[in-house]
């Protein structure tokens, strides 16, 4: 376990001694939970709707395809005529675009992003890597099934995919989110075992806690 | 070059020269020549800049190769000068007191190649592989796709084609060969 992780005694003002124990204090030791639904379907509806018309993506480049989002954001495709915007924090995104492979190092940091990230969230796998290793497939240290560690809602297929294609994803994920199929989160919550037994198969140096949020 | 390499030869144990273009040479040192000629080559000779520091396996052999690659920016030059060690006692003299950076490079081998570099800075710190457990993998008998088939699951379904056929099927499927 890493050295900021550990338990230790800081010197407070006026000399008091304050234990910390990190995984403790700072982090949330509880799993996720089942976010049910609205009290009634036409409220649902509505905020699945609200939820579809402000689809904000998490910053985050994992592979290659963190290029393509560039031309998206700017004016020649222009995906924020969409409601679809970049946000520089987990805090205030609920799209997390897994561009490209994944490398072991990148798979942790994109867990706890994922993690951070609030409900309602969605993930959107990009290109063939995530979907069975592209041609990462004999690679040591890129994983080739994304949903074995984080629910994808939904995968856009490509090596790369172009724009458009993202933009077309981007308009079914949108479907899905209105119709009440995109569950990713609940998924999650569900079958939080499955999910860190997969993770931690991969990860062999995990030094963070179960949940981080 | 070759009358650097020559004047070079007059002290220390050089290799043949191959020179693989006008501005790119290759040579040989064994291994307790390397830190001082790479600091006759820096503060005499203009070899200001390590361009890179990496290692070829042998594995027939039973050697590794390292090459450093120094330039000389007012000539415009590069030398690769190549060591050879043994492959199973994998270590190497540290060079992170010529050039601060190599210690990045040593980082890099010690967790790529498992060559150690005694003394060098944070050389036993993980550097892109965590908490690896396996062979270091750019070592030759390190099978990847198997390690990768056990490590990662497949998503059924994938085919592959041999590109010439599959396109000669696409494109020209009445074709003789």
């Amino acid at each position: 376990m890493k050295e900021e992780l550990q338990k230790r005694i800081v010197k407070g003002p006026g000399g008091v001694d304050i234990e910390v124990e990190p995984l403790r204090d700072y982090y949330c030791e509880a799993p996720p939970t089942v976010m049910p639904a609205a009290y009634s379907k036409i409220v649902e509806d509505l905020f699945n709707w609200a939820r579809s018309e402000s689809i904000w993506i998490l910053g985050f480049g994992t592979g290659c395809g963190a290029i393509e989002m560039r031309p998206l954001m700017t004016p020649r495709f222009d995906a924020y005529r969409y409601g679809i915007q970049w946000r520089p924090t987990p805090r205030q995104a609920n799209l997390f675009v897994i561009s490209g492979y994944l490398s072991v190092k990148t798979l942790k940091r994109a867990i706890r992003s994922y993690e951070q990230m609030q409900n309602p969230k969605y993930v959107v796998g990009l290109g063939s890597c995530t979907i069975n290793g592209g041609m990462y497939w004999d690679s040591y240290n890129t994983i080739k099934r994304l949903d074995d560690y984080l629910p994808v809602d939904l995968y856009i297929t490509g090596c790369m995919p172009r724009p458009e294609a993202l933009l077309q994803g981007f308009m079914d994920l949108k479907k899905l989110i209105r119709a009440g199929n995109a569950e990713g989160a609940n998924q999650y919550a569900e079958n939080f075992k499955w999910y860190k037994d997969n993770q931690k198969k991969v990860i062999k140096d995990w030094d963070m806690p179960d949940y981080s949020w | 070059m070759q009358a650097l390499y020559d004047k070079l030869k007059q002290h220390y144990a050089l290799g043949e020269l191959s020179e693989q273009r006008a501005d790119l040479c290759f040579f040989t040192v064994p291994r307790e020549h390397l830190s001082s000629l790479l600091l006759y080559l820096r503060d005499v000779e203009g070899y200001t800049h390590l361009v890179l520091l990496t290692a070829v396996d042998w594995i027939e052999q039973n050697q590794f190769q390292l090459t450093y690659l120094v330039n000389n920016r007012l000539s415009a030059n590069d030398i690769g000068i190549r060591v050879l060690i043994d492959r199973d006692v994998a270590s190497m003299e540290s060079i992170h007191h010529l050039w601060p950076t190599a210690a990045t490079y040593q980082r890099e081998l010690k967790e790529m190649f498992g060559i150690d570099f005694p003394g060098s800075p944070r050389i036993d710190e993980d550097f892109i592989l965590e908490g690896w457990q396996d062979l270091p993998p750019y070592r030759r008998d390190f099978d990847t796709l198997k390690y990768s088939e056990q490590t990662y699951r497949d998503r059924p379904g994938r085919v592959t084609h041999d590109p010439a056929s599959h396109m000669k099927q696409q494109l020209y499927p009445d074709a003789e060969d």
